[in-house]
C-alpha cells in the first residue's frame, strides 16, 4: 500500500467513552449542551489532524450515569460543526431500526452538502426495547429482523442519494426547464416492512454517495465502505479485518492516555469508582502516548483505520493532539486531510459512478 | 392614506417584524437570470441568512417538501426544485449567525414526536434559543408512499394528529426541571436526581414513552408558526401557534379583516388578542422611482411565468395538457376538466375551475391579453412595489392599523435578493419608528415580543408569562 497506511476517526460524544467520564471534564455538565462545546471539540479534533469525527446517538439518554444525561442529535451537531470546521470529515451515528429512511437520507445528503463532502454515516441499530416505546412504534425485538431495518434503511438512503443524477439541474433557459426529468428516477423500493418512493428531494450529496460505516455482521458488506471491526486481541481484529469484505477497514480501539497530571491507570481506576467502564469486545490501550504509537503503527499492517474512543476527552484528546499524532506523522503513518478534498479522496474512494445513469448508458447500448 | 400623526391610530408604538422565507419549490423565484445562485449550494443559504441578520430580521424561514411535484404521473421540471432537509440546514447556519431566528417547517404527519421534537430541541439549543417550528400537516398518500406508514391518514385527522403531536412535543420539551442541570464541574450527579420527567403518553394518534434527552433552551420552547388558512386551521393556529404565516397581506382590507378574525379567535380561545404575531409572505420589488419599481416588476413576472410555465399554470386550471399551446396567443376554447386533486402538485385546491376560467376569459378578452399575460395579471397577486419611502409609509400604515405584524420576504433572486430591501427599505422603516435599530434581545422569542410558551402560563412552579 502506498502513501499514509492509517486513518484516525476520534468519537466525540459526551465527554468520552467512560459513562462517567464527566467527573473528570474540564468544564461542568451544563456546559456540554451548548454550541461553544460542540464547536470547541470539534475545533481540537480537526487541528489535530484527525481524518473523521464520529458522533453517537440514539432516540434515548444516553446511559452513562444513574441520572440522566443529556445529548443533542448527531446530524444536528455534525451539521453545525461542518458549518464551524473545514477539512474534517462528519459522521453522525444514525440508526434506523425505526426512524423513516426518507427523512435520514435527506437529513445526511444534506450534511454532504453543507460540508462539501465531507459527510459520513455511522449505522448503528436501536437495541433496547424502550426505543421502540419512545417511537411508538412496533417492538423489533430480534436481531435478525433489526439486521434487516439496517439493511433495507441503507439500500433505501442509498438509491435516495442517486435518484438525481449529479447533473439534474440543468437551468434550460432555451426550453424553460429547471430540471431534466429523465436524469431524476424513483427508486421503487418494496422491502419486507415497508416501501419508498422516492425520488429523493435532496440533489445527489456532493460525494455522490457519502461514506457508511458500519459492522459488517449487521449491514451487509455490500453496502458499506468502512467496515468497523471488533476484537479484543490484534489477531482477533487482523481476521475480521481480513473477513471483512469492505472497500476499507476500521479497527475500534477504547483508549487512555497517561497525562501529566495521572497516568492513564489511575485515571481509570478513578472513573471505575462511579460506573464501570462497558466491558466492548474492542482493543483497548490503558497507557503511554508512545505505547499507543507502537499499537496504532502495529495495527496498520492489518486495517486502514482505526476508530478511538478516548476515555475522557478534555483529558486525552490534548495527549492524542500533542504527542500521538505528531509521532505518526512523523513516521509517516498517517496524513492529515487537506482543504477541499472530500472525505471519500482522503479515504481513497472512488466516487460512485450513479447507478441510475449507469444503467441507462447501459440500456442505450442494449438497443443499439 | 397615511396620517399626518403617527400617534393618531390603534398602534403607535407597534413594530414590523421580518422574515425571509428561501423559498424550495416553486416558479416566485427567478433561476435564469445572470445573477441567480445553487439552491442548494451551502453559500446560498449563508448569504442569505446573513444578509438577513445584517438587516436586523427576526428569522431565517424554511419550508418542506416529501415528494416531488408531479404533472400527469411525470415530475414537474419547470420549478426550482431540490432542497436540503430544514432542521439539517439551520442547524449549520447556528453555527455562522448571531441573533437571527432559524425556523423549520416540518411536517406533523410524517414524523414521529420522539424524533421531530428532539431535533427541534437540538436546533433550539445550539442556536441558544433561535428555533422555530412551522407546523405542516399533509393527508395524501401520494406523499405517504415515502414513508413506513404509507398515505394512512384521513384528511379530517390530520389537525387532530398536528394537535396531539404538539402536546406530545410540549410535553418532551418541558420534560427537564428548570437547573437540572449541574452547573459546578464538582458536582455529585450529572442532573439532579429525579429532575428528568418521563413522558408516558396514550391517545388516538400517538403512544409512547420515553425520557426526553434535552434542557429547556434561553426561549423555553421553540417558537410555534402556522399556515394553514382554512378555518380549521385558523382555529388550530388560535389554540396552538405564536405566529401565522398568512397570506393576506398585500391589501389592507383583507389583511386588516383577517387580523380581526384571528384576534376575535384568540379572545375565544381565552388567549390575550395580541399574542401572536402575523406575517404575511410577501414579495417586495424596490424601484428609485414609481415607474423603475414597475418597470422592474414588470421584468420579475416574465423571468417567473415563462411561456411553459404559464401553459403549465394554464394546464392545471383547465384539467388539460396544453405544453404544445402558444402562450402568447390567445386562451384555450376549450371548457376545462374537473379532476380530482391527488396532491401531486402541492396543496393547492381549485374550488371551480369553470368559475376561474370564466373570470379569465372575460378579463382577458376585456384587455386583449395573451395567455401568458392573463396568468400574470389574474394569478395571486403577490407583494409590494414602491419606492423605499412609499413602501415604508404603507407599511407603517399596515402596522399601525393592525393589519399585520411584519412580513415574510419571499426575494426574487437567491442569494442577494434581499439587499435592496435591507439596504434602502430598512433605513426607511427605522426612520419611520416602526423598525429596531440593533436587536435588543438573542431569542427568537424576544425577537418577536412574544410571552412565554403557552403551556408555561397556567403552571405556577413554571416560568411566568413574561
Amino acid at each position: 500500500m502506498s502513501g499514509p497506511a492509517l486513518h484516525l476517526a476520534v468519537e466525540i460524544d459526551g465527554d468520552g467513552a467512560h459513562p462517567a467520564a464527566w467527573r473528570r471534564a474540564a468544564h461542568s455538565p451544563d456546559h456540554l449542551l451548548t454550541p461553544r462545546r460542540v464547536a470547541q471539540v470539534a475545533a481540537i479534533a480537526e487541528n489535530a489532524g484527525f481524518t473523521l469525527i464520529t458522533l453517537d446517538d440514539g432516540v434515548l439518554p444516553p446511559g452513562a450515569s444513574p441520572d440522566a444525561v443529556g445529548r443533542i442529535g448527531a446530524v444536528e451537531r455534525a451539521a453545525f460543526i461542518a458549518a464551524s470546521t473545514s477539512t474534517i470529515g462528519i459522521a453522525p451515528v444514525v440508526p434506523v431500526t425505526y426512524a423513516e429512511p426518507f427523512h435520514v437520507s435527506g437529513q445526511l445528503a444534506s450534511l454532504d452538502h453543507i460540508s462539501a463532502g465531507r459527510a459520513g454515516w455511522v449505522v448503528t441499530e436501536e437495541e433496547r426495547p424502550e426505543a421502540a416505546r419512545a417511537w411508538g412504534r412496533q417492538l423489533i425485538a430480534d436481531a435478525a429482523a433489526r439486521a434487516r431495518e439496517s439493511r433495507d434503511g441503507v439500500e433505501v438512503a442509498r438509491a435516495l442519494w442517486d435518484s438525481w443524477e449529479d447533473d439534474a439541474v440543468i437551468r434550460s433557459v432555451a426550453t424553460s426547464r429547471y430540471l431534466d426529468r429523465e436524469r431524476l428516477h424513483y427508486i421503487d423500493f418494496t422491502g419486507e416492512a415497508y416501501a419508498v418512493k422516492g425520488p429523493a428531494i435532496v440533489p445527489r450529496p456532493p460525494q455522490g454517495q457519502l461514506v457508511v460505516l458500519g459492522r459488517p455482521d449487521r449491514v451487509p458488506a455490500a453496502h458499506l465502505d468502512v467496515a468497523l471491526v471488533e476484537g479484543r486481541e490484534l489477531a482477533e481484529v487482523a481476521t475480521a479485518a481480513a473477513a471483512a469484505g469492505t472497500p476499507r477497514v476500521f479497527a475500534e480501539v477504547d483508549v487512555a492516555l497517561d497525562t501529566p497530571q495521572a497516568t492513564a491507570a489511575e485515571r481509570v481506576a478513578d472513573l471505575e469508582r462511579h460506573a464501570s467502564w462497558r466491558g466492548r469486545r474492542w482493543l483497548r490501550h490503558v497507557g503511554s502516548a508512545d505505547q499507543l504509537v507502537s499499537l496504532l503503527a502495529e495495527l496498520s499492517r492489518h486495517v486502514d483505520g482505526v476508530r478511538l474512543h478516548p476515555l475522557v476527552l478534555d483529558e486525552d484528546l490534548p495527549v492524542l493532539s500533542r504527542l500521538v499524532l505528531p509521532a505518526l506523522s512523523e513516521r509517516r503513518l498517517v496524513a492529515r486531510p487537506l482543504p477541499g478534498t472530500s472525505l471519500r479522496s482522503t479515504l481513497g474512494l472512488e466516487r460512485p459512478a450513479n447507478r441510475f445513469a449507469a444503467a441507462a448508458v447501459a440500456a442505450q447500448e442494449d438497443a443499439r | 392614506m397615511t396620517r399626518t400623526d403617527p400617534l393618531d391610530v390603534p398602534r403607535p408604538h407597534a413594530q414590523l417584524h421580518f422574515g425571509v422565507f428561501f423559498q424550495g419549490v416553486n416558479h416566485w423565484t427567478i433561476w435564469s437570470a445572470p445573477d441567480s445562485g445553487s439552491q442548494i449550494d451551502p453559500a446560498s443559504f449563508r448569504r442569505v441568512a446573513q444578509t438577513a441578520e445584517r438587516g436586523l430580521f427576526d428569522a431565517f424561514f424554511l419550508g418542506e417538501g416529501l415528494r416531488l411535484r408531479e404533472v400527469d404521473g411525470r415530475i414537474h421540471d419547470l420549478d426550482v426544485a431540490g432542497r436540503p432537509d430544514a432542521i439539517t440546514q439551520l442547524a449549520a447556519l447556528a453555527a455562522v449567525t448571531r441573533r437571527i431566528g432559524l425556523v423549520s417547517t416540518s411536517n406533523s404527519t410524517f414524523n414521529e414526536p420522539a424524533d421531530l421534537a428532539r431535533r427541534l430541541s437540538g436546533l433550539d439549543l445550539l442556536s441558544e434559543g433561535r428555533a422555530g417550528w412551522n407546523v405542516v400537516t399533509t393527508d395524501n398518500a401520494w406523499t405517504g408512499a415515502n414513508f413506513r406508514r404509507g398515505g394512512y391518514l384521513d384528511h379530517a385527522d390530520r389537525y387532530r394528529r398536528a394537535e396531539e403531536f404538539l402536546t406530545v412535543a410540549r410535553a418532551l420539551w418541558d420534560g427537564w426541571g428548570d437547573g437540572a442541570i449541574a452547573d459546578s464541574a464538582g458536582a455529585r450527579e450529572w442532573s439532579v436526581p429525579g429532575a428528568v420527567r418521563r413522558v408516558r403518553h396514550r391517545g388516538p394518534q400517538f403512544d409512547v414513552d420515553l425520557a426526553p434527552t434535552l434542557p429547556r433552551s434561553a426561549q423555553g420552547h421553540p417558537v410555534i408558526f402556522q399556515a394553514g388558512d382554512s378555518g380549521e386551521g385558523r382555529d388550530f393556529a388560535a389554540r396552538n401557534a405564536d405566529v401565522i404565516f398568512s397570506a393576506h397581506g398585500n391589501d389592507f382590507d383583507d389583511a386588516l379583516a383577517f387580523a380581526e378574525d384571528i384576534r376575535t379567535r384568540l379572545r375565544g380561545v381565552g388567549r390575550p388578542d395580541d399574542d401572536l404575531r402575523i406575517l404575511p409572505g410577501t414579495e417586495i420589488i424596490i424601484g428609485a422611482t414609481e415607474e423603475e419599481a414597475q418597470e422592474k416588476k414588470r421584468w420579475i413576472r416574465l423571468q417567473q411565468v415563462t411561456p411553459a410555465t404559464a401553459l403549465g399554470i394554464a394546464g392545471l386550471l383547465w384539467g388539460i395538457d396544453l405544453s404544445d399551446r402558444d402562450a402568447d396567443g390567445p386562451l384555450p376554447k376549450e371548457d376545462p376538466v374537473v379532476t380530482e386533486n391527488d396532491g401531486s402538485f402541492g396543496a393547492r385546491r381549485i374550488t371551480d375551475p369553470r368559475t376561474v376560467m370564466a373570470e379569465w376569459r372575460a378579463k382577458a378578452e376585456a384587455h386583449g391579453w395573451s395567455l401568458r399575460e392573463t396568468v400574470i395579471a389574474l394569478g395571486p397577486q403577490r407583494g409590494h412595489v414602491g419606492t423605499p419611502s412609499g413602501l415604508a409609509d404603507k407599511f407603517a400604515h399596515f402596522v399601525r392599523h393592525g393589519a399585520i405584524d411584519g412580513f415574510n420576504i419571499t426575494p426574487y433572486l437567491i442569494p442577494d435578493g434581499l439587499d435592496d430591501i435591507v439596504d434602502l427599505l430598512v433605513p426607511e422603516l427605522q426612520e419611520r419608528g416602526i423598525y429596531r435599530t440593533e436587536y435588543t434581545g438573542t431569542t427568537l422569542r424576544e425577537h418577536l415580543g412574544l410571552r412565554a410558551p403557552l403551556i408555561h402560563r397556567s403552571a405556577p412552579d413554571r416560568r411566568q408569562a413574561g
